[in-house]
């Protein structure tokens, strides 16, 4: 006979958690190439060679993550946190969501705008999602650094927030993120 | 923490003194400006006096201005099209499709070095001819040459001091001698390119130019070989020298109403010849050129049978970034090639919002 309990889960089911950090790293890569690459000469090409298929992944991720995640039981958030700090979590984490998804779409688009061969792996090709005008290109090309920026500050925000619970107020958020069970982590 | 502190009860971790929440404060702090400073680093704010893509253009517009919507070097320019023959003598050294026998589309565009849209056509201007060929599946291969057979700069650290050194003076509106003559004794590569310049007698028109690549390539064949390459445009038509009563000539569009007379003639052809470098030849080093007696491969045959001015969707809106590569070619080592993708860049960027005057060459001039 099996338990029926139906105590919540402690930590975000696997497969979210690996979602998580796999494209946490993503992220801080493709952030850390966006803001080199528009400012160096020498590394310039190398740094897009990698910006452009790494951004179509990160594309691919989000929507495997945001389906993934409507399958998934949550567990809950710490005692430590107030309703308010709750929607503001909440609200941001669907932020990120969103950005994620619509960055390397603003990135897609204004390269096809430019009408740039938008190469991702040697000859495979994506297809233009918009029609050829500059003007456009311009627009979408400085909406693609505004978005970069706001995806910054939201990422600032959401590690500002997990250091001072973990570090400051040691509830335990973290562990409910973490790659282990997060049982055996010693009490910061 | 205290040893004699009493562990927490469940969950609960020990409350913290004063002092040690602090101290986690700060050091969350000190974490976050961390990482922030590391993004800061990468982006370039550290180094003010390093050259950027932006810090490059801004340099164009300082000498030459600003000119809406125009390109902020090589600003003056027409659009043509036509076709590229291939006689797949190319496929020996790479395995792009555009050297397999057959014909593709292409389009480009004919320009005069410098930053003026409306500048005067001067014979010493440096003629610019920048093409597109559109290949199956979407593929392209763009690039940006010039009618010199060296570059006279290695580094965009020397063009960027040299385009510098030549603003104009207020006064005499000429470049200052004494700065030009300290870059000269500084450059021996730019002395010794310069030579090579005034050594070739400079051609009539765009039609009989030779237009070189200059930057070397790596060329990678079916078998998986790859090779050096630096290739040249050689015309079909006749070299003529340039006169001297064209120099004088009333017309300020000379060059480029003497081509449109030409191409509604007949079409204008080149031949795309793919010199083949050994090993150590300079593939780093545009300044250099290689040793006369390397391999000629006559890869096929361009035509342009048509000419427009520049206008909205045509190759006014096309940036020839020489790093649009097809699979079979690849950048070499050479330091100009990624800068100046990311000069290209930038500097489409830049006109691509901005209002759009009209051209020097309107519509009108290049009807029949």
């Amino acid at each position: 006979m099996s338990a029926t309990m139906t105590t919540e889960p402690r930590q975000f089911p696997v497969s979210m958690r690996v979602l998580h950090w796999l494209m946490a790293a993503m992220v801080l890569t493709m952030l850390g190439i966006g803001v080199a690459m528009v400012a160096s000469l020498s590394y310039y090409h190398r740094l897009i060679s990698i910006h452009r298929p790494l951004g179509i992944l990160i594309l691919i991720f989000v929507v495997i993550r945001f389906v993934n995640r409507r399958f998934s039981t949550m567990p809950p958030f710490p005692a430590t946190m107030s309703s308010q700090e709750r929607f503001i979590a909440h609200a941001s984490e669907m932020l990120l969501y969103a950005l994620l998804f619509v960055q390397p779409l603003v990135g897609w688009g204004m390269l096809s705008a430019a009408r740039y061969p938008i190469v991702l792996f040697g000859g495979l090709h994506l297809f233009p999602i918009l029609p050829h005008s500059v003007m456009l290109y311009a627009a979408l090309r400085k909406t693609h650094t505004a978005l970069a920026y706001l995806l910054f500050a939201v990422f600032i925000a959401h590690f500002s927030a997990v250091l001072f619970h973990t570090v400051v107020l040691r509830d335990r958020l973290l562990s409910r993120m973490a790659l282990g069970d997060g049982v055996g982590s010693k009490e910061y | 923490m205290p040893s004699d502190e009493t562990p927490p009860a469940g969950n609960q971790p020990a409350p913290l003194s004063v002092f040690s929440t602090l101290a986690r404060l700060a050091g969350v702090g000190v974490i976050i400006l961390l990482v922030i400073a590391g993004f800061l680093y990468l982006g370039g704010w550290f180094n003010p006096h390093e050259l950027t893509p932006a810090r490059f253009v801004n340099g164009f517009q300082k000498v030459f201005g600003i000119h809406s919507g125009f390109r902020r070097n090589h600003a003056k320019g027409i659009c043509v099209r036509g076709f590229f023959e291939s006689n797949g003598n190319g496929t020996r050294l790479s395995k792009a499709v555009v050297f397999g026998v057959g014909r593709v589309p292409v389009i480009g565009r004919f320009s005069l070095g410098g930053g003026n849209p409306y500048a005067s056509d001067d014979p010493e201007a440096i003629r610019g001819f920048g093409l597109l060929f559109r290949l199956r599946d979407g593929e392209q291969w763009r690039m940006a040459m010039i009618n010199r057979p060296v570059f006279p700069f290695h580094t965009p650290r020397d063009f960027y001091d040299n385009l510098i050194a030549s603003k104009p003076d207020p006064k005499t509106h000429k470049p200052d001698p004494k700065k030009m003559v300290a870059f000269m004794a500084s450059h021996p590569e730019f002395a010794q390119a310069v030579k090579i310049f005034q050594s070739r007698p400079v051609s009539s028109g765009f039609d009989n130019s030779t237009f070189n690549g200059l930057n070397a390539f790596r060329f990678t064949n079916a078998a998986g070989v790859t090779t050096p390459v630096r290739w040249s445009m050689v015309p079909v038509d006749a070299f003529k020298p340039e006169g001297t009563a064209q120099s004088a000539n009333l017309d300020k569009n000379y060059l480029f109403d003497d081509f449109i007379t030409r191409i509604h003639n007949a079409p204008v052809q080149w031949r795309l010849i793919l010199t083949v470098g050994q090993s150590g030849d300079r593939t780093d080093d545009a300044t250099i050129p290689w040793p006369a007696d390397r391999e000629q491969v006559d890869a096929g045959r361009l035509t342009l049978d048509a000419v427009e001015a520049e206008a909205p969707g045509n190759c006014r809106d096309v940036n020839f970034d020489p790093l649009v590569l097809p699979v079979g070619i690849a950048p070499s080592d050479d330091p100009l090639l990624s800068a100046r993708s990311a000069i290209y860049s930038k500097s489409f960027t830049r006109r691509a919002g901005e209002k759009k005057e009209p051209s020097a060459i309107t519509p009108a001039d290049v009807r029949k």
